[in-house]
C-alpha cells in the first residue's frame, strides 16, 4: 500500500471518544466519506496507537483521565506527531474552550452531535497533510508544498464558519 | 393487496415519525441517523438505538440508586451520569429526554434532592415513552421490509438474504 501512489491510498483517521454511541456515530460518518477509521475510547489509547501512520485525529474534548485538550497539547509538542491535523468535538459551546483549542493548534472545533457537513470539512486538512508528507511526493515537491502548510493566522482560525454554533438552542435552555 | 400493505406501512411509519417530531420527542439528529443507514450499513439506526437503550437504562439505574440513598450527597457523580445521558440523547436526537436531563442537571447543581427526584421521575417517564415509540417504529419498519420482500419476484432478490 505504501509508495504505490497517493491516489490509491485511503486517508486514515483516528477518532477518540469515551462515549460508545458517539464512537459509533463518528465511525459511520467517517466511513461514509471513505476514510479508513480507527476508533479508540481514550486519549491514552490514542497515544499508544500513534506510531501507526494517521492522517488526522478527531477527538472529543471531555474525557476522563486525558482530555481532548491534553491530547492536542501532547500531539503538538511531539516532533513526530505535531504535523497531524487535530480536530476537537464537544457537546458544549464554550467560547473560551473553543478559542483555546484553536490557539493551540486544533484545525477545527465541532459542536456535537457531529454531522455529515462537519465531516466534509475534514478533507482540506487531510489533503494538506498528505501533500506535506515526503513519502507521497519526492523531496523537491514537498519543499514547495511546505509553505502552504503553515498554520493559518489566528484571525482566520476564529472565523465564525469554522464553528457550527447553535446559539438559538442555547438561548432556549436558559428559560 | 400486498401492494396496499406496503404503502399503508410506509404511511404509518411516516405518520408516527411526524408525530414524534411534532411532539418534540425526536429532533433533526434522528434524521441524520437515518441518512447514515444504507445498503452497506442496513441496520445502523437500530444498532445505535439499541446501544442507547442499553446505556440509558444503566444510567437511569445509577441515578435512582444514588438518589434513593438517604445519605446521598454525591451530586458531582450524578452530574457526570447526567452529562453522559445528555450527550447520548443528543446524539440520537432524543430531544425531550435531553431537555429533562438539562432541568435535572440544574436541580443537581443546586444540590436540590427533591428537585432531582422529581426530575428523575420525569426522565424515566420520557425515556419509557421514547423507547415504546421507537420500538413501534422499528416494528413497522420490519413489517415494511417483509412486505417489500414478498412483493418482488424471488429471482430478483439474493436467494439467501432478501434485502433487509
Amino acid at each position: 500500500m505504501n509508495g504505490v501512489g497517493a491516489a490509491e491510498t485511503q486517508f486514515h483517521v483516528l477518532a477518540v471518544d469515551d462515549s460508545i454511541i458517539d464512537r459509533k456515530l463518528i465511525e459511520r460518518l467517517l466511513k461514509t466519506s471513505s476514510y479508513q477509521v480507527t476508533v479508540v475510547d481514550s486519549g491514552v489509547k490514542a497515544l499508544e496507537f500513534l506510531g501507526v501512520e494517521v492522517n488526522l485525529i478527531i477527538t472529543d474534548y471531555s474525557m476522563p483521565a486525558i482530555t481532548g485538550y491534553d491530547l492536542l497539547r501532547k500531539i503538538k509538542k511531539s516532533t513526530s506527531l505535531r504535523n497531524i491535523p487535530v480536530v476537537i468535538m464537544s457537546s458544549e459551546n464554550v467560547p473560551s474552550r473553543i478559542n483555546s483549542c484553536l490557539e493551540h493548534g486544533a484545525e477545527e472545533f465541532f459542536l456535537k452531535p457531529v454531522q455529515q457537513s462537519d465531516v466534509n470539512k475534514l478533507r482540506p486538512h487531510l489533503m494538506r497533510g498528505k501533500n506535506s508528507n515526503p513519502t507521497f511526493h519526492d523531496e523537491r515537491e514537498s519543499h514547495d508544498q511546505l509553505n502552504i502548510n503553515k498554520r493559518k493566522p489566528v484571525e482566520e482560525c476564529l472565523s465564525p464558519d469554522r464553528i457550527r454554533t447553535r446559539f438559538n438552542d442555547d438561548l432556549e435552555l436558559l428559560q | 393487496m400486498l401492494g396496499l400493505s406496503l404503502d399503508q406501512l410506509r404511511a404509518d411509519m411516516n405518520r408516527l415519525l411526524a408525530l414524534l417530531f411534532h411532539q418534540g420527542v425526536l429532533d433533526e439528529q434522528f434524521l441524520q441517523l437515518q441518512q447514515l443507514q444504507d445498503e452497506s450499513s442496513p441496520n445502523f439506526v437500530s444498532e445505535v438505538v439499541n446501544i442507547y437503550f442499553h446505556e440509558s437504562e444503566k444510567l437511569l439505574r445509577n441515578l435512582r440508586a444514588l438518589l434513593v440513598d438517604k445519605e446521598f450527597s454525591d451530586y458531582k457523580k450524578m452530574g457526570i451520569h447526567l452529562n453522559q445521558f445528555m450527550g447520548s440523547s443528543s446524539s440520537i436526537g432524543a430531544q425531550r429526554v435531553r431537555n429533562v436531563c438539562i432541568a435535572f442537571r440544574a436541580a443537581c447543581e443546586q444540590n436540590n434532592r427533591a428537585g432531582c427526584l422529581r426530575a428523575l421521575e420525569l426522565l424515566e417517564y420520557e425515556y419509557c415513552y421514547l423507547k415504546n415509540k421507537l420500538h413501534e417504529l422499528f416494528q413497522i419498519e420490519q413489517q415494511r421490509i417483509l412486505a417489500g420482500a414478498v412483493r418482488y419476484p424471488v429471482p430478483q432478490q439474493h436467494p439467501n438474504n432478501p434485502q433487509v
